[in-house]
């Protein structure tokens, strides 16, 4: 994979050069998870989206035609669990509640990761800020358009979010590490320092954001009479609060243990909001029928736990646990790494409680995009979807299986045979350049002494190339 | 006997002063002068009185009182415009004073204290690292011991700003010479510099630690800002019945300024700062741009000034020599010169600035490389006088050699940016200087090291 960092600017360039074209994708088995499985069937995408499925598929004369005989097509894979192309930081950890920050202002659409992840066919990620604070910073949904700019990355009509955190790190009081190589004072303490805490940062927020709300009600109102009030202070922490209060924005709540579940979960009850999905979850299986009854999904992984305290008491049957208690399960990465081959991940639940191709599938394509409220546009091949497919050359859930092509509305933004055709050449391109620059360098500032060493460290950085 | 050793450094400090007294008036004499704002006159007579352009013509007839200057050979700019940096203000650190003749004699650069370590900040209710009220007016002073050393690369002015914190205060245009701090200020405020402190990856210790938190903040200091402003017109014209709103200290350094700074060097942040500085619907200036190259259109269309830095990305000196250079960064070290030619070309409009690029020799390279890289001398000339001049608003007063504007001149022997050209004669406000060869050259021997403050990791904490 690391292999693919080069190339990635000259596949950026291609991606950007195709235009919304017709493709018609021919001859795969088609797994569309909401409509069951098409043998030898054809996929037809115009316009960016899905506009026939069937084995028997007429194309316009003008349409791309991809032969994917003995391959296999999916919907493209969303991440409900991302930290992906967050540029300066994925935390603001120093407040307790961050949410006046939000990662729509900082997604980097260079960041590499974006192109390996399509690479394994990850096609939307639910970016989210990280778990260091108990109500965190306001979230966002992409897609993956390597290439394109952060604008044109997000999710039109994805509902943002924000996240939550419950447990070890929002209680770690901003992470004040002392240790033996620290200077100076240690850093003042940040509250809370216990489990209670974090249920009351959460509840404290909640009613500053009722206050919050209250207060310009009042103000409108007054304009309303004919008054003329000074306006109250518009607050960039408390207006995210007020959007989950009205239920325009989703809570996407870090978490591990049954209890706090429970506790989050009373707490929204109590002030009167959602909570959109659970993240982690690791003792989800324990209050499976609660999550279900609040209508909250949960998103965990396959098979990772014991990292930390909270997250010992886990099995890897909890997805499946949790789905056979009516609960909307997504499997996420949380990782650079994993997110390239979430459709393994999702082949484990097979393995561990059972379930079946489709519901596995649908752990990292229609429950996620559920969860994230998209599921009318992406997360199945179905007729009206986005064209948002990834095709296969093996069975997704074969653990040999590599993605051969990925296409977000229909554009081509990753093809395997492209990335490798394309690589010496730039390779070269490379060489050349760096070629050019050690020249220029030497010429320039350095001489006498100082050209001998740099002579001697080039041939060294070709070796590891 | 004592007193006579006593009167002497007095005696001499008297004869530099009476050298480095302005004379009534100053002719230079058919030389090339380089109007910038109107025809090259290859030769032709500037003639300077009491600070300013009195004249400039083939025909402009020498007074009798003036001395005059034989211009054969030479050429004749504006002075040059350092459109950010923090010249001017004494930085601490060792005295790099050097008295030489046509300068006041310097004292140790007053050290500014290290500023005391700020009590964690909960939030933007703090007013985490603003310092938007702080006037660089206020802070230069000509004691800065690298006034000598930029004045020897033909700059006499610079848009000097505070360099603190994440809103680092009112910025002032100077002259790089004087005999107090307020005879070098020429236009306040000018502008508000913007920088985003991204300290422990967001897991700082006070906020804002990550760019998003720095995001926020600057956002809701804007957001405070409007309702500070719509409160007291409120209050003004409704005083009955309504609290007063509270004075603030910040915003009124944020009201004051006629524009704002914001950073972006790399592509995907020229993005996002081209939408926020919209956000904000204040005006703005964007200054880095080492990636501009992969952004021009949109800088077209955004019609924003931006400033450049002169401090252009290289392998880093003390690079591993088992990395493998990213195809990105090697680009943007071949690129990155080339922005300013290619900003011309589509006609947005730049200036440049030092980034901690502080000796002339230096300067003078990075200017070279950029001219080398495509940017026409005549257009590196604008950029470093009309463009710097009018994106802070004081076009009508500086940045080219006209009549009635402020007598701030470069004059070389051969053409700026050449390898072999020198700078013979530096006027700020009327002031002749003459840079000692010296101070153009390369150190000799190799080793820079040690020798230029600006090598030495940002020896001024970096204005970037």
């Amino acid at each position: 994979m690391r292999r693919l960092i080069p190339i990635a600017c000259a596949i950026a360039m291609l991606a950007g050069l195709s235009g919304a074209e017709t493709i018609l994708i021919r001859n795969a088995t088609v797994l569309t998870v909401t409509k069951g499985t098409v043998q030898n069937g054809s996929v037809l995408v115009e316009n960016g989206k899905i506009a026939a499925i069937g084995k028997n598929v007429s194309a316009p004369a003008d349409a791309t035609i991809v032969d994917a005989t003995g391959k296999y097509l999916m919907p493209g894979i969303i991440d409900c669990h991302s930290h992906t192309a967050i540029e300066g930081g994925v935390n603001e950890g120093t407040v307790s509640d961050s949410s006046m920050v939000n990662i729509k202002d900082v997604i980097d659409p260079e960041d590499i990761n974006i192109y390996r992840g399509l690479a394994g066919g990850l096609t939307v990620s639910n970016v989210l800020h990280g778990s260091a604070n108990a109500v965190g910073g306001q979230t966002i949904v992409i897609k993956l358009r390597w290439g394109k700019t952060a604008r044109e990355m997000l999710f039109e009509g994805a509902t943002p979010g924000i996240k939550f955190a419950l447990g070890e790190n929002p209680k770690r009081q901003g992470y004040p590490s002392q240790n033996f190589f620290s200077q100076g004072p240690a850093p003042e303490r940040r509250f809370p320092g216990t489990r209670m805490g974090v249920e009351e940062v959460i509840r404290e927020s909640f009613t500053d954001a009722k206050n919050y709300q209250a207060e310009w009600k009042q103000y409108h109102d007054a304009v309303a009479r004919g008054e003329h009030p000074i306006p109250p202070r518009k607050d960039l922490r408390l207006e995210p609060l007020v959007e989950v209060l009205e239920g325009k924005r989703y809570v996407h709540a870090h978490c591990y243990r049954s209890d706090e579940i429970l506790m989050l979960l009373r707490v929204a009850d109590e002030m009167g909001f959602k909570i959109r999905t659970l993240q982690h979850v690791l003792e989800g299986y324990k209050v499976a029928r609660e999550i279900a009854e609040h209508g909250t999904g949960a998103s965990t992984f396959s098979d990772w736990w014991a990292y930390k305290i909270e997250a010992y008491d886990a099995t890897p049957y909890n997805a499946a646990i949790m789905t056979r208690k009516g609960v909307v399960v997504s499997l996420n990465s949380d990782s650079d790494e994993l997110q390239r081959h979430l459709n393994l991940e999702a082949a484990k639940v097979m393995r561990y409680g059972g379930l079946s191709e489709t519901e596995a599938l649908a752990m990292v394509t229609i429950n996620p995009a559920k969860q994230l409220g998209i599921d009318n546009q992406v997360g199945s091949i179905e007729v009206g979807k986005s064209g948002d497919m990834v095709l296969f050359d093996k069975h997704p859930l074969d653990y040999y299986s590599k993605v051969q092509k990925v296409w977000i509305d229909g554009h081509d933004y990753f093809d395997r045979d492209k990335d490798l055709e394309t690589r010496p050449e730039f390779q070269k391109k490379k060489k050349a350049l760096e070629d050019k620059l050690k020249v220029a360098e030497d010429t320039g500032t350095r001489q006498g002494k100082r050209n001998a060493s740099n002579a001697a460290s080039t041939p060294m950085i070709e070796e590891n190339q | 006997m004592r007193s006579v050793y006593l009167m002497l450094p007095a005696l001499l400090w008297a004869s530099v002063a009476l050298r480095a007294e302005v004379p009534s008036a100053i002719a230079i004499k058919d030389a090339h002068v380089v109007t910038v704002s109107g025809e090259d006159l290859p030769k032709a007579t500037v003639i300077l009185r009491d600070g300013l352009i009195q004249d400039v013509g083939a025909n402009a007839s020498i007074p009798p009182d003036a001395w005059v200057i034989d211009g054969a050979g030479l050429t004749v700019y504006p002075g040059f415009i350092n459109a950010l940096s923090t010249w001017g203000i004494p930085q601490p650190g060792p005295n790099r004073a050097v008295a030489t003749a046509g300068n006041v004699p310097q004292q140790a650069a007053p050290a500014t204290p290290a500023p005391n370590p700020a009590p964690r900040s909960h939030g933007p209710e703090d007013r985490p690292q603003t310092y938007s009220f702080e006037r660089a007016a206020d802070m230069v002073e000509p004691s800065d011991s690298r006034l000598e050393a930029v004045r020897a690369a033909g700059f006499t002015t610079s848009a000097t700003f505070p360099n603190r914190g994440i809103v680092e205060g009112l910025g002032a245009l100077i002259d790089l010479a004087g005999e107090r701090g307020r005879d070098m200020v020429i236009a306040q405020p000018i502008g508000q510099q913007i920088e985003f402190r991204v300290g422990g990856g967001g897991m700082g210790r006070s906020f804002p630690s990550s760019l998003m938190g720095n995001i926020a903040y600057v956002r809701q200091l804007y957001l405070d800002l409007g309702q500070y402003k719509q409160a007291k017109e409120t209050y003004v014209a409704h005083p009955n019945g309504n609290r007063r709103p509270e004075y603030d200290h910040d915003l009124e350094g944020l009201a004051e300024s006629p524009r704002l700074l914001l950073p972006a060097d790399e592509c995907q942040q020229v993005d996002r700062i081209l939408n926020f500085g919209r956000e904000l619907k204040v005006p703005f200036v964007v200054y880095g741009l080492h990636e501009g190259y992969r952004r021009i259109d949109e800088l077209k269309q955004a019609n924003v000034p931006v400033l450049i830095s002169l401090k252009w990305p290289e392998r880093p000196k003390d690079a591993d020599p088992n990395d493998i250079p990213n195809y990105r960064d090697l680009l943007m070290q071949e690129q990155a010169p080339a922005v300013p030619g290619m900003l011309a070309k589509a006609g947005v409009k730049f200036a440049f600035y030092s980034d901690g690029v502080d000796s002339a020799p230096d300067l003078k390279k990075a200017l070279k490389k950029t001219v080398d890289a495509g940017l026409s001398r005549a257009d590196a000339i604008r950029a470093l006088t009309v463009n710097a001049a009018e994106i802070y608003g004081v076009g009508d007063r500086l940045g080219s050699i006209e009549k009635g504007k402020i007598a701030n001149l470069v004059v070389t022997k051969g053409e700026a940016f050449d390898d072999k050209s020198t700078v013979e004669y530096v006027f700020v406000d009327g002031k002749e200087f003459q840079p000692s060869k010296e101070q153009q050259q390369p150190p000799q021997g190799g080793e820079r090291r040690g020798t230029n403050p600006a090598d030495e990791g940002d020896a001024n904490g970096g204005v970037n």
